[in-house]
């Protein structure tokens, strides 16, 4: 299942949840979206703007006058992985271990007289999204067959969709986080379809042979192609990670691009600016990362500007690049001769996949609320920016925080302490919010004891972690450890007449100008109350005894 | 329910006499017609002698047995024999002796054409590319047949993955025509065919695309069923065309065709082409003789058609179609000429469908996985070595035809329009179909030739598909059988009429069938080469 955004999600130089992916690279490193509350900026030093990552040699404030003229046009291929629980066209199970050749059957194999069936789940999935990315739905669409030959294709074609996909023009919106220049994004989409993965291939270390595992082929997919809309590295990388998060909200997939459970081809070319036509498409692979697609897709904008900027136009070709993440430049895999020639045609074996209204409709009422619904929603609530992105971005999160206003507790109030507290907590203890022993109900709880001041804010932050690991109730705990904040002034009053008589010395240093030791006295009745006492209450009664002349 | 296939007591239920006025058409034996019995239920009579105790499967395949180790080696319709027929013989014994429920194929000695796979047994589809491939899984049409009790003697030879109408295009050896040694069996099917035609087995499955299974019936004399598209499953059948690809039933009477299709029909969720139609119980079809009344097929509505009658069919043919369409006549049909206008556009349409789905359903014979691979330094030449030694000439070109046809910039002259065309047969067929039950015409535009006489004018041999190739392109089911000879060969060669029904309708093909079958007079359908075989 997806673990949380706190872990796996993406790098995040702003936050505590900072991967170590991003630490291993360069300090400066690239964020693609902050998850970060106002209480976590401080563990890395704030950056207002991405890096761009330059070609050596140039320097970059010439770079930049350069690429002031150009701009790119950006489009996106999106494999998504579908957590269906069997392939696409078989009943091997989807869910296999690293052991080569285990889930494996004669339809996945292309064993001679074996026969695609379709898998349901898959065209159920295929129209949460599509309808999730809001297309058109092909109410009659059908399988095509890609056809190429390699080692890892046992059939020697892919099933896919090729003139009617299942889903096609719709759209995504999206918000740019505020540390980019912030901002709302509308992307089209040109088309989602459903297919089959392929194998893998294992190579020796010596070169001498390769091993095919069919483990992954046969595997449902959804391609989602994006419109060319996006014109920046951060806008594409937003693409990315939000079609990642609807994926997830959906159900329908972990997205985990680590495991390559989310992939994205990026398709680039750039032209001056003022120009209507594009100019010529370069393809970026193996970019498994979104901070990669960030940076690839700069890399590869400065590197077609200076190329444009030479004079050397003509040396940008068709060709698929690939990201190299160690030298953090794109390097040609292989020059396209030609248009490859698939030689598509409906697939015989599989009849066309009818849609009806009531079936899509029933699809429509389950969906869930989507990301953008949600950002909207807690937008109008009134949190900031940073607060909405943050808790909309992981579908558990946001279940959580809107559980614990259902109970009642205030919205900012809530946000703070996921944000806060309850992070830092599953950051630490490496869980997922889903693996807290803290319930909605109980936060909410707890949050409105310190508002009606039963319990004081440093009380509440203490049973906080007890209660996140432990579970239990927040008036059970205060009754049993006796944690009733002390408001009653006489009972402060007390306190403090005992520590100011107890401190003679501290007492005249602070009349004689040294008001800081406020603090020191503070500490000292809260130290005594066992941190009881309410503070507010203490302060103003320690600053009349600390100034009462007598 | 099994007696109504009694042999006949009287044969004079019907004063037809045939082959009136035709020099070209030899009596297979010739002053004896009025003695020579309807043919009869292989299956039937098997299950009548094992439940009466009159003999045992064992001996019955024994004698199948000997009759194969005496005729294959002229005849070469098997690529593989079977181990354990025997053994599987006895088993059907030894569930006899216990009193044990006996399946209606019990005891049944079956051909499978080796494009269809076999568990374990090796199935090849007559390809060097996959010389000793062994699958892992039955057909599902194989796996139905074993559970009914039927006895798989071995795999039949074909043309290389169905891809001729000789079985010459094998890779492994030529099958000769039970009728004459020195002529093809047809094809692709033609080991299915022969082997049932010489009696090496009771019954066989074979596929047919374009014709493969009823052209070698017409060749070898035998009943050769192609169902309706869906109607039997293909998964386990090893695709050549998969929206045109159907496996098929071989049997000396339409009965036992009939048995045979009711025992691998139905759908099935491995094959999502299968259709979910009801199967009926065909066998209430096939009425004993004595059963039948005056004019049994009163008011059937058969259409002959008409552009399968013109130039480019044989004479004897020719006349042998409509001697059997007079007959039918006699037997209380309806006859009428009909034409399908877009009949002489199938030929090439199917030709370029074939040949596009081929193209990508034998992508999978790369040499990486199984069969044949050719080592190599890197991969193209792996590919290539494998796939240059692994197919036969035929198929290199049928999937050089259908690659070029499937490319960019071709795909609209060929495949599109091919499909265009597809749908125009389909509509000529239904309107025909619609005024008629059943359509008759040749299965072939000549009996069997020689061996070796088509091998290199491959045009002059697709020709010979033109009478069977539209009815796969319409997924419809059609059924040849015998209705007469023609010269040639040592005593006559068989010439087989094609019936042609509604979608799902081959109840009604296997009813007029059996009844013409049954009254057909002055001919029986066994090849010389079994007079000297016990």
């Amino acid at each position: 299942m997806s673990t949380t955004l706190f872990r796996t999600f993406q790098p995040n130089q702003f936050s505590l949840l900072g991967t170590s992916l991003l630490r291993r690279r360069r300090s400066n490193n690239f964020s693609v979206r902050s998850c970060g509350s106002q209480t976590t900026t401080t563990h890395e030093a704030k950056q207002s703007s991405p890096t761009r990552v330059a070609p050596k040699n140039h320097k970059s404030n010439k770079l930049d006058e350069i690429l002031r003229d150009y701009e790119a046009v950006i489009g996106i291929e999106t494999h998504v992985q579908l957590s269906t629980l069997t392939k696409a066209f078989c009943s091997c199970s989807n869910n296999y271990g690293s052991y080569p050749n285990i889930s494996i059957c004669p339809v996945c194999m292309g064993l001679p007289g074996a026969l695609p069936v379709l898998n349901s789940k898959v065209v159920e999935f295929g129209v949460r999204l599509g309808l999730a990315l809001n297309c058109d739905l092909s109410l009659k669409s059908k399988f095509d067959r890609k056809q190429y030959f390699y080692p890892d294709l046992p059939k020697g074609y892919q099933i896919s969709q090729f003139d009617i996909p299942i889903a096609s023009g719709g759209y995504v919106d999206l918000d740019i986080p505020l540390e980019f220049g912030g901002g709302h994004r509308r992307f089209g989409i040109t088309r989602v379809h459903m297919e089959e993965d392929a194998g893998k291939l294992l190579h020796s270390d010596t070169g001498d042979y390769s091993q095919v595992d069919l483990n992954r082929a046969g595997v449902p997919l959804l391609e989602i192609v994006s419109e060319p809309d996006m014109r920046s590295g951060i806008e594409a990388a937003e693409y990315a990670c939000e079609m990642q998060r609807i994926a997830r909200y959906l159900g329908v997939s972990n997205g985990n691009m680590q495991e390559g459970s989310l992939r994205c081809d990026v398709n680039i070319s750039i032209r001056p600016i003022g120009q209507a036509e594009f100019g010529t498409k370069v393809e970026i692979k193996n970019l498994n990362a979104f901070s990669a697609i960030s940076r690839a897709i700069d890399f590869e904008i400065s590197r077609q500007a200076l190329l444009y900027n030479q004079g050397k136009a003509d040396e940008i070709v068709t060709e698929t690049r690939l990201w190299e993440e160690g030298a953090q430049k794109t390097v040609t895999m292989r020059k396209k001769e030609g248009l490859a020639d698939y030689r598509y045609f409906p697939e015989p074996d599989l009849p066309e996949v009818i849609l009806t209204k009531e079936y899509v409709d029933s699809i429509r009422a389950s969906l869930p609320e989507l990301p953008e619904a949600k950002r909207r929603r807690y937008e109008a609530m009134g949190l900031g920016m940073q607060d909405v992105l943050f808790l909309a971005n992981d579908v558990s999160v946001a279940e959580y925080f809107d559980a614990v206003i259902g109970k009642g507790a205030e919205v900012k109030l809530a946000a703070n302490w996921i944000m806060s507290d309850i992070a830092a907590y599953l950051k630490n203890e490496k869980l997922s919010i889903n693996d807290i022993k803290l319930t909605p109900h109980e936060l909410a709880e707890l949050i409105a004891a310190i508002k009606d001041g039963t319990i004081s804010g440093k009380i509440g932050k203490e049973i906080l972690f007890e209660l996140l690991a432990k579970g239990g109730t927040v008036k059970g705990m205060i009754k049993a450890k006796d944690l009733v904040q002390i408001t009653d002034p006489v009972e402060i009053e007390k306190m403090v007449i005992q520590v100011v008589s107890e401190n003679p010395k501290q007492l005249e240093q602070y009349r004689s100008g040294k008001t800081k030791l406020q603090g020191y006295f503070a500490g000292q009745v809260m130290k005594m109350s066992k941190g009881k006492a309410n503070p507010g209450l203490l302060n103003k009664i320690l600053l009349e005894k600390l100034n009462a002349k007598d | 329910m099994l007696s109504t296939l009694q042999p006949p007591r009287s044969l004079s239920l019907l004063p037809l006499r045939r082959f009136r006025n035709s020099k070209t058409i030899v009596s297979a034996s010739s002053s004896t017609t009025s003695v020579i019995s309807p043919p009869q239920s292989q299956i039937l009579t098997t299950r009548r002698s094992l439940l009466s105790g009159e003999t045992t499967a064992a001996e019955i395949a024994k004698s199948y047995l000997s009759r194969i180790r005496l005729t294959e080696p002229q005849l070469k319709c098997f690529l593989h024999v079977s181990e354990n027929v025997l053994k599987d013989a006895q088993e059907i014994d030894q569930r006899i002796a216990k009193g044990e429920e006996l399946g209606p194929l019990a005891g049944v000695l079956i051909g499978v054409k080796d494009n269809i796979c076999t568990q374990g047994m090796p199935s090849t589809a007559a390809s060097r590319i996959l010389e000793h491939y062994r699958p892992p899984f039955d057909a599902t049409a194989v796996k139905k047949i074993k559970e009914l009790g039927g006895i798989v003697v071995g795999k039949t030879n074909m043309d290389e993955f169905g891809m001729g109408s000789t079985t010459e295009a094998s890779a492994f050896q030529v099958t000769a025509n039970p009728w004459d040694l020195s002529r093809v069996p047809g094809g692709s099917s033609g080991g299915s065919a022969a082997a049932v035609a010489a009696r090496q087995c009771m019954v066989s499955l074979g596929s047919d695309t374009g014709g493969s299974v009823r052209q070698p019936a017409s060749f070898c004399g035998v009943v050769g069923l192609k169902p309706t598209y869906g109607r039997v499953s293909r998964f386990g059948l090893m695709a050549y065309a998969s929206s045109l690809d159907v496996i098929g039933c071989f049997g000396s009477t339409v009965a036992d065709a009939g048995m045979l299709l009711h025992a691998i029909s139905g759908y099935d969720r491995f094959d999502s082409t299968s259709s979910k139609q009801d199967v009926p119980e065909f066998q209430s079809q096939f009425l004993s003789v004595d059963h039948f009344e005056s004019k049994p097929l009163n008011g059937v509505k058969v259409g002959i058609i008409r552009e399968t009658l013109e130039d480019g069919v044989d004479s004897g043919v020719r006349s042998a179609t409509q001697e059997a369409a007079s007959h039918l006549e006699a037997l209380g049909c309806v006859l009428t000429e009909v034409s399908l206008p877009s009949f002489s556009l199938g030929l090439p349409a199917y030709y370029v469908i074939a040949s596009s789905e081929s193209s990508s359903n034998l992508s999978r014979y790369d040499g990486v996985r199984y069969g044949n691979q050719v080592m190599a330094e890197e991969l193209n030449k792996l590919y290539e070595c494998s796939r240059g030694e692994g197919f036969g000439g035929e198929v290199k070109m049928r999937i050089l035809m259908g690659t070029y046809a499937l490319s960019a910039g071709y795909y609209d002259a060929y495949y599109k329009r091919a499909q265009q065309v597809r749908t125009l047969i389909r509509k000529d067929f239904k309107a025909a179909l619609e005024q008629n039950d059943i359509l008759i015409s040749p299965a072939a535009p000549s009996a069997a030739y020689k061996i070796g006489e088509k091998k290199d004018d491959p045009l002059a041999m697709y020709a010979g598909d033109i009478m069977t190739v539209n009815v796969n392109l319409a997924g419809l089911p059609a059924m040849v059988l015998p209705c007469g000879l023609v010269e040639g060969g040592p005593s006559g060669l068989p010439v087989g009429l094609q019936m042609i029904g509604a979608a799902f309708d081959e109840e009604k093909l296997l009813k007029v069938g059996h009844i013409f079958e049954q009254t057909l007079k002055g001919s029986s359908f066994v090849p010389p080469l079994l007079a000297n075989v016990p």
